[in-house]
């Protein structure tokens, strides 16, 4: 008779938020593969409705405290589309410029917190500390220079208020964002140094062959905003995106998972963002990712650790420029009437995909919210992983599978809190 | 500046009882005797470690969610051995304190001396009060954090 194992993980340990896991196995066949996600819903979609339109920035920022811009950018997104408004260059550079530190921040942090401990066999990135505190120390700078631009651009570094419909509520002067030149060279050479260091992990071969999604636009490596684009041809303006994708509750789990309508995995985030636009990465972070032996599409979810990296190259470079090219607004914001109707917006947070849709009244009051995270998205595509992966490695012994197939959702820099609308790792072997 | 000594205040100033932090150092402002550093922060790592950098002892104060009686206070010498992680209050920011702790231990920047004060809290709303046995908590823990503050001067006083 099949041994049956099951392998748990109750508590998973370095990713955002809380949540388990439960692989079931019946010999070398794998039974029944789960994320389990159980933050208590969050019921943000419902505060919204009967707050202001202008109040959507601040409100949804709250849903995450490593991702609040991509929050942000959404919402204005959506609403400064609904209501016709177009932004002024210089603010829409400055937006790029806030998402930027909230890419090195959220980055830094997964790759050398979070993910190195993984490559390099140890439990924890303290452990990671005692035996090489410099690079410790380097991603602890890395984050830290990502929260300062953060500071400066956003009003503060957790939850910017500095964000609102039309703009900022104050934008900062030339002399101001020279300040961050220097941390922020120093910041682009801890970057590619990241990018050395983990280029020279080893890793297992793995190719994800689902459907990959992210925003384009025609000349930049997409982030404040964008048309959806896949892998298998999907070209889409933000108001098509429901057209497309669909949201199923599972009951394990207190987030929504999302799929190609009709059935269909797909995933978004750094390997997407690579693998459909690697030809528009800065200059210098295209230079990174070839020496780091990156072709121009990366489907391997181990190494979405280099090219988070090649991409904080890339955020620090792009933020250089931008600093250099900012022009003062002549006003910080422009007036936003509210329009009845649906708006919709998007932007790449660091997980990938963020959609919003709101439904207001000529008011400006919010009737209805729609909001799609990131790790739901993925959650299909990451169950689809961890099964494969298990599958192969059925021969390892239980520690060994579990640390594995954490591992692998880790590739995934999953935030439950995010998705929570929803992980612990359960690996049972019957 | 080194030898000195700091106060810090961790938490959220808008995230009921984890206010408890800022709002202890906030009392201590101008209480506390020459040379003593007061200060709130959040849990950014590398901004905690920068500010207890070259002193020679830090006093964090922290709202914990541990099950215990709401108001409780917690005190934990955290300069020879880790602190329970448990106890204090988890991070959705992935590293909290306790981590932040440990993890400047491991790279030779904390303090010779690290005692964490931890105040049991109960709500976590945003926008709310302080909870009536917090706030009491909060005025009992101003009162020995210039205790044991006293203490430090007497016992390093030439």
């Amino acid at each position: 008779m099949a041994r049956r194992r099951t392998i748990v993980t109750d508590y998973l340990a370095r990713v955002e938020g809380e949540g388990a896991m439960t692989v079931k196995l019946v010999g070398d066949k794998v039974e029944h593969v789960e994320l389990r996600i159980f933050e208590p819903p969050r019921f943000f979609e419902a505060f919204l409705r009967g707050r202001s339109f202008l109040e959507s920035p601040d409100i949804t920022a709250r849903i995450c405290g490593i991702c609040p811009v991509a929050y942000q950018t959404s919402a204005v997104n959506a609403m400064e589309s609904l209501c016709g408004v177009e932004v002024p260059e210089p603010i829409r550079q400055l937006r790029r410029l806030l998402y930027f530190g909230e890419w090195i921040e959220s980055h830094a942090l997964h790759v050398y917190m979070l993910h190195a401990p993984d490559f390099l066999g140890y439990e924890s990135a303290i452990e990671l500390a005692r035996d090489a505190p410099a690079a410790v120390e380097r991603g602890l700078a890395l984050k830290r220079t990502g929260n300062d631009v953060m500071t400066l651009v956003g009003g503060r570094e957790i939850h910017p208020i500095n964000v609102r419909v039309g703009g900022f509520y104050r934008t900062p002067s030339k002399r101001e964002l020279r300040t961050l030149a220097a941390p922020l060279e120093r910041a682009l050479e801890a970057a590619r140094e990241t990018v050395r260091w983990t280029a020279g992990f080893e890793f297992p071969e793995r190719t994800v062959e689902c459907d990959l999604v992210a925003l384009a636009q025609p000349d930049a490596y997409a982030i404040e905003n964008g048309r959806i684009v896949s892998s298998g041809g999907l070209d889409l303006a933000p108001a098509e995106y429901e057209e497309h994708f669909e949201e199923l509750h599972v009951e394990r789990s207190n987030a929504l998972q999302s799929q190609l309508r009709g059935g269909g995995t797909y995933l978004c985030g750094p390997l997407a963002r690579y693998t459909l636009a690697s030809d528009r990465l800065s200059p210098g972070a295209r230079e990174a990712a070839a020496a780091a032996g990156l072709g121009s599409e990366c489907r391997d979810p181990f190494r979405s650790i280099v090219v988070r990296s090649v991409e904080l190259v890339h955020a620090c470079e792009e933020s250089l420029r931008l600093i250099e090219a900012y022009e003062e607004p002549d006003a910080p914001f422009v007036e936003v009437e509210p329009v009845a109707g649906t708006g919709y917006g998007v932007s790449e947070a660091p997980r990938g995909l963020l959609y919003h849709r709101y439904r207001i009244d000529a008011e400006g009051t919010i009737l209805e919210a729609k909001i799609v995270p990131p790790t739901s998205q993925n959650q299909l595509a990451i169950e689809d992983d961890l099964r494969d992966v298990v599958t192969r490695n059925t021969s390892l012994d239980d520690d060994a599978l579990r640390g594995l197939c954490e591992q692998t959702i880790r590739n995934y820099d999953p935030c439950i809190s995010c998705a929570t609308h929803f992980l612990e790792l359960d690996v049972e072997r019957k | 500046m080194s030898g000195h000594t700091i106060v810090i205040g961790v938490g959220n100033a808008l995230r009921g009882d984890d206010a408890a932090g800022v709002e202890v150092v906030e009392r201590l402002r101008d209480r506390v005797p020459p040379g003593v550093v007061v200060a709130a922060c959040d849990e950014e790592p590398s901004r905690l470690i920068e500010a207890w950098a070259g002193a020679d002892a830090v006093v964090l104060v922290d709202t914990v969610a541990s099950g215990a009686r709401v108001g409780t206070l917690h005190r934990f010498d955290a300069g020879e051995t880790p602190i329970p992680a448990r106890v204090l209050r988890s991070s959705t920011h992935a590293i909290g304190l306790a981590e932040t702790i440990e993890l400047a231990r491991a790279l030779g920047k904390l303090p010779p001396r690290v005692v964490v004060y931890g105040i049991e809290g109960a709500s976590f709303a945003a926008g709310a009060p302080l909870t009536p046995a917090v706030e009491e908590s909060v005025g009992r823990l101003v009162e020995t954090i210039l205790g044991d503050l006293e203490e430090v001067a007497c016992t390093s006083a030439p």
